[in-house]
Parts: C-alpha cells; sequence; structure tokens
C-alpha cells in the first residue's frame, strides 16, 4: 500500500512527479511507449518475469553487490563511520547492468528482436552490449563522436561484444546527440526495436521503470546496514548525471524521513563557470526528450552542453524525479568540481584500493567535505556506482602522465 | 487584399478555395532564420508567389529529435545567425505587412515555447498574424501544456497522425485538432526514404473516416513527380528537407539563395498543382 503523503507514490498516471516528467514524444513514438507502459505493468505482477530476473541478478551480474565499511577512509576523514555500496563490482563495472537486464527482460517479452541504446561514456554501451549478447539480439549503440575518441577501451569492449557502434556527429557529439540520434533511429524502426534508455530520464515510464530496475540497490543497502549496524543509515550519498545509479540507492529511503540524502552533480570547472552539467544548480525546467525536468538552457531555451570530466555526467538534464525530489526539498543536491574528483578518485584508490569511475569520485569529493564534521556513530553510505578501469587514461591525462 | 477579422480562420478559408477550385495545396518549409534573417525573410516574402499555398515555418531548435540532418542543420544555421522565438515572429509581423492571406503555421518543438510563456506566445503568435501551431513533441496526452490554451487563443493546433496512429488512437489525435491534420507518410524522421503512395492513400482513407479536416501530406517528399502523385491522394503536400538543402548548399554564396529555393517552390508547385 502506498501511503498517501509518500515520497514514492509518483509518477502519477501521466508520468508526472509533481510539474516533472510526462511524455513530450513525437506521435510515432506514442503508442509505442503506451504498449510499453502496458506491457511494463504487466510484466511488474508476473512472477515468472521477477524470478529470472533475480536469478540473472544472482548469478549473471552477482548480486547482492557488498556494503563494504571503508575503514582507512573513516580514520582519514575522523568523523562518521562509512560504507561503500560496491555496485563497481557487478558484471561489466557499473550499476547499469542492473536496468538492462530488466530491459532486455521486457523487450524478449514484448518479442522485439532489435536493441538500441544510447551511451556516454559507455558504461551503459557495455551494459546493454552485454544483456545483447547474453540474449543474442542484434545491438546498435548510438555514441557522440566525441564520447567515442575520450572512451577508446569502452568502444572496443562493445565492438567485442557484438555492438554496432554508430558514431553520433550532429551537436557537440556528446551523449545529449546520442539520445537524440537513438530516438530518430526509434521513430524509423518502430515495429521491431527495443530502446533501452540507460538512465531515469525519457518519456514515461522509463523513469519510473529505470528506477524500479535500479532500486534493487536500495533494497539491498537497507536490508545490508540492518543487518550490519541494526538500523538505517543517516546519511545517503551518489553523483548525478541522469541519476539512474543514485535513484536506485535513494529510492527505498525516501519515506524513512530519518534518513538525510544527499545527490552530487558535476561541477566542471566550477558552477561560477559556463563549464558544468549541474542541471539543478545551475539549469531551469524546461522539455528534452520526453519529459520536463531541470535542463541547462539558454534565456530563449535552446539546449546548452554540460561539461564534466566524466562523459557519464556531462549531460544537460537529469531525471525528473529528481528534479520533484529537489522542489520538495526531500533530497539536498550539491555539486563537485572536476578537480575535487580527480583528487578523491586519488585518494580512494591509496586508501582503499579501490579504482573509482569518475562518476563516483563526484559523490566521494561530497563525502570528504561534510564526514570530518559528523560524529563516529553517524552512518554515511556511498553509492560506488561504477570501477576506474575506463577512466585510468582520461586521469593520465589529466595528471599529465604519459602512459 | 481582403482583411479578415481576427477569429476567421485563414487556413479555413484557403481550403474552401481550394475545394471550389478542386485545387491541392502546396505547403513549404522553410526555417525561420535560415541561412541568415535577411535571406530569410527574402524567401518568405517570395514564396506565394512561388506558389506555397501554406508556409510551414520552423522554429529552430538546438535538439529536433524528429528531424533529419536537413533540418538539423537548418535550425544550426538559423541559431548561428542568431534566430530566436521572438525574432520568429518578428518575421511574421513583417511578412504580414504585404501580405493577410497566405496561412502561416509555426512548426517546432516546445521548450523554446515554454522558456517564453505560454500564454504570451499565443498572444504574440497571434498578434503577429501566425495561424497554426505543430509541435512535434506535444502529442494529444499533453494538450493542456500549449494546444488548449493555442485553440482559446485563436490558433490552430495541427496535429501529426502517423502510420502508427490505428484506428482506435485516431480520435484521441483528431480531437482538438484544427485547420488541417498532417499526416506523417513514413515512420522516421524528416527527410528519409520516399512514402508508396498506396499505403499513404490508405492511411489517408482511414483518416478520412475519421474527420472533415483536409488531410496534408509530408516527409520524404522531394520532387516535382512525388509532389504530383501525392497530390492525387491529400488535400496537400508539404515539401520541406528539399527546400532547405538548396540553402544549405548555397550557404557559402547566399546572393542566390533565395532565387534557388523560389525556382524550386515553383516547380513543386506546378506539381502539385498539376491535375
Amino acid at each position: 500500500m502506498e501511503q498517501k503523503n509518500s515520497y514514492r507514490a509518483g509518477p502519477d498516471e501521466k508520468g508526472r512527479f509533481g510539474l516533472y516528467g510526462g511524455r513530450f514524444v513525437a506521435e510515432t513514438l506514442m503508442p509505442l511507449i503506451l504498449d510499453l507502459e502496458a506491457n511494463y505493468e504487466a510484466a511488474k505482477e508476473d512472477d515468472a518475469f521477477a524470478a529470472q530476473l533475480e536469478d540473472l541478478q544472482t548469478h549473471y551480474v552477482g548480486r547482492p553487490s557488498p556494503l563494504y565499511f571503508a575503514e582507512r577512509l573513516t580514520e582519514h576523514f575522523g568523523g562518521a563511520k562509512i560504507y561503500l555500496k560496491r555496485d563497481e563490482l557487478n558484471h561489466t563495472g557499473s550499476h547499469k547492468i542492473n536496468n538492462c537486464l530488466g530491459q532486455i527482460l521486457l523487450a524478449k517479452r514484448m518479442g522485439k528482436t532489435r536493441i538500441i541504446a544510447e551511451t556516454g561514456a559507455g558504461q551503459h554501451g557495455v551494459a546493454v552490449a552485454t544483456v545483447a549478447a547474453r540474449f543474442g539480439l542484434p545491438c546498435t549503440v548510438f555514441m557522440g563522436a566525441t564520447d567515442i575518441e575520450r572512451q577508446k577501451p569502452n568502444v572496443f569492449r562493445m565492438k567485442l561484444l557484438g555492438a554496432d557502434i554508430r558514431p553520433v556527429t550532429s551537436g557537440a557529439g556528446t551523449l545529449k546527440d546520442a539520445m537524440n540520434e537513438a530516438l530518430r533511429d526509434w521513430v524509423t524502426n518502430v515495429e521491431d526495436t527495443f530502446y533501452i534508455i540507460g538512465t531515469v530520464a525519457g518519456p514515461h515510464p522509463y523513469p519510473a521503470m529505470v528506477r524500479d530496475f535500479q532500486s534493487i540497490i536500495g533494497r539491498e543497502t537497507k536490508e545490508q546496514m540492518l543487518a550490519r549496524e541494526g538500523r538505517l543509515p543517516d546519511t545517503l550519498i551518489a553523483c548525478i548525471g541522469g541519476g539512474s545509479n543514485a535513484m536506485g540507492l535513494f529510492h527505498p529511503f525516501l519515506d524513512d524521513g530519518e534518513v538525510n540524502i544527499i545527490g552530487v552533480e558535476a561541477g566542471g570547472f566550477g558552477l561560477e563557470t559556463p563549464d558544468h552539467a549541474a542541471s539543478l544548480a545551475g539549469g531551469a525546467p524546461g522539455v528534452l526528450h520526453g519529459n520536463r525536468t531541470y535542463l541547462l538552457q539558454d534565456d530563449v531555451g535552446q539546449i546548452i552542453e554540460g561539461h564534466s570530466i566524466s562523459a557519464g555526467l556531462d549531460y544537460p538534464g537529469i531525471g525528473p524525479e529528481h528534479a520533484y525530489l529537489r522542489d520538495t526539498g526531500r533530497v539536498t543536491y550539491v555539486s563537485a568540481t572536476d578537480q575535487e574528483a580527480l583528487e578523491a578518485f586519488q585518494l580512494i584508490t591509496r586508501l582503499e584500493g579501490i579504482i573509482p569511475a569518475l562518476e563516483p569520485s563526484h559523490a566521494l569529493a561530497h563525502v570528504g567535505k561534510i564526514a570530518g564534521d559528523l560524529p563516529a556513530n553517524h552512518l554515511l553510505v556511498m553509492n560506488m556506482c561504477g570501477r576506474g578501469d575506463k577512466d585510468v587514461f582520461a586521469v593520465a591525462d589529466h595528471l599529465n602522465v604519459e602512459l | 487584399m481582403s482583411h479578415h477579422n481576427a477569429d476567421s480562420s485563414r487556413i479555413d478559408a484557403l481550403f474552401e478555395r481550394l475545394k471550389a477550385d478542386k485545387e491541392k495545396a502546396f505547403v513549404a518549409f522553410v526555417t525561420a532564420g535560415d541561412p541568415d534573417l535577411e535571406v530569410s525573410a527574402a524567401i518568405l516574402a517570395g514564396l506565394p508567389q512561388a506558389g506555397a499555398d501554406i508556409i510551414e515555418l520552423g522554429m529552430p531548435f538546438t535538439d529536433p529529435m524528429a528531424d533529419g540532418p536537413s533540418i538539423q542543420a537548418a535550425s544550426q544555421r538559423a541559431l548561428a545567425a542568431g534566430q530566436t522565438l521572438k525574432g520568429t515572429l518578428d518575421m511574421v509581423r513583417d511578412f504580414r505587412v504585404s501580405n493577410d492571406t497566405t496561412p502561416i503555421v509555426l512548426m517546432g518543438y516546445y521548450n523554446p515555447i515554454y522558456i517564453y510563456g505560454v500564454e504570451t506566445f499565443v498572444a504574440d503568435a497571434k498578434t503577429a498574424g501566425v495561424d497554426g501551431l505543430i509541435i512535434v513533441d506535444l502529442p494529444p496526452e499533453e494538450d493542456d501544456e500549449l494546444c488548449l490554451p493555442a485553440m482559446q487563443g485563436g490558433l490552430n493546433f495541427i496535429r501529426l497522425a502517423t502510420p502508427t496512429t490505428d484506428d482506435k488512437r485516431l480520435p484521441e489525435v483528431l480531437n482538438n485538432t484544427s485547420g488541417f491534420v498532417y499526416y506523417v507518410s513514413i515512420t522516421g524522421i524528416t527527410g528519409s526514404a520516399a512514402p508508396q503512395q498506396q499505403a499513404v492513400a490508405d492511411n489517408i482513407a482511414r483518416i478520412k473516416n475519421h474527420t472533415k479536416l483536409p488531410v496534408c501530406v509530408g516527409f520524404g517528399i522531394r520532387t516535382a513527380e512525388q509532389a504530383a502523385a501525392m497530390a492525387d491522394i491529400a488535400d496537400g503536400v508539404v515539401v520541406g528537407s528539399a527546400l532547405v538543402d538548396v540553402i544549405g548548399e548555397t550557404a557559402e554564396n547566399k546572393a542566390k539563395t533565395a532565387e534557388k529555393v523560389l525556382t524550386l517552390a515553383s516547380a513543386l508547385a506546378k506539381g502539385v498543382k498539376t491535375k
């Protein structure tokens, strides 16, 4: 039963989280997303669907991911007790696989025979190419030409997995443009194609569906923390581009009022500069890619490219549920700069022997800003949503190291 | 030139006249501000003389998700030239000084209008002399956003029907549609594969079972021959990417751009008018 004053009740029947969300798509796609919604609602009620997903999560992905007490990091900051939710240990190296498995099972259930996806850093693209290989479906991944250049290892991984990579040169050649191109493909190939969106954005039902598939992160965290400490965590922290890892961690805790929840956007060169990807801090509500949400845009409604050291965070929008949680005040949104993320990346690598992706390095940067001022019995959970193998070349570059 | 009062629809008047003359409508699409404000205004001013019955004027947007490479490039050229939504309305106002009969339909995406402010936009568009709106990313499910305010403000809201719009959904799509219905002849983006005449004819017949509104066909129509074939089965034919491509091809030397676009428009209009 949904509580009446629940933060978890959304979206409504129009796909809205308060003002945000909705179904702002071309008519050609409208029957498809209505069909997707009906099929997803049916799948949610189907025990066999749930059982197959759970089996794959256990034996293919390796869930549950550990909730790890980061002892040396805790000592280093000298305050809150820091736990890491280790979703970087998942098969394919990030949380993205949680959602891709759910969606490809839905694609099979709907009889779709071709998969498309967009990717920025390539983590979602790799996860999609992986599940497409596992289920024997042809897969096309749209990726900005700029991102292809800076994410070569992931591009090669996708190719090895059999995916067809389509470079996108329109716009700045990054994630936003890849998503435009994926939508153009979908509108052209409506009969056979399933579009696996990688984050909690896009037209309804994607934001809710991706959230549901990612919520396993938060459900496990709740159970693991109760088992370990006998109570809920005091603070949750996760990085946000589109916001799927954060939504996955946050959602099961939204109605636990005593849990403080913090999302960390990509501050790029700083919020005082034009070069950041903090849609909530530096954007305004608008409509793009099927939903209303906070967008980086100019004063006449043209979209501005985001910037972040992390290709997975430089998207000019954010999931509509985050927009709603910001306006209601339930979740606090902050940002961390490229430089802060880079420092956090090196710190945790040395202290914990964990090389994080640049995306969760932003979350870790914020942990560093607050942990020292919190008492020793304060339980803090940070979502380690991806591992840093893909980023070592980019980091070397930023540190002026020749490989 | 006849004077229309604020509540009469230029679009309705046009289709009544065409019906009486047993003619079909040629709808010419160009993006406002492409390749620059001056040349774009010259193209707009010349289109009625070249045979355009309706002008579909694109409002440039950074992320035109339903458009192919031609119209994406047109948007980028117009934005680079400094075009804004306010500038687009100014173009229409200037056009209306010498032309009070040719309907102008603005086509684009919702975000620039949302940021402009829906109520202000509807009032300003009406005052400028805009007749209708085609907003790609506003399906009937989002009618509260702009469709209903636009209708109240005296603008036609022209909906896209597509091959995926089945009989169950058609009434919903046609409800609150006025002026004409824009049938998207293919599943795809603008400027892609040419439509199959028989399939389009079947779908137009299907739509006409549900509405008395004229049905115009667009997407993928590039030549006078294709336009003629579509004019046989529809009330009007929309051509966009082919015209816009001429602008793109002459972007280096814009002295001849307007003339070349209008020459192609004339040829296309003749295709539509050939009975």
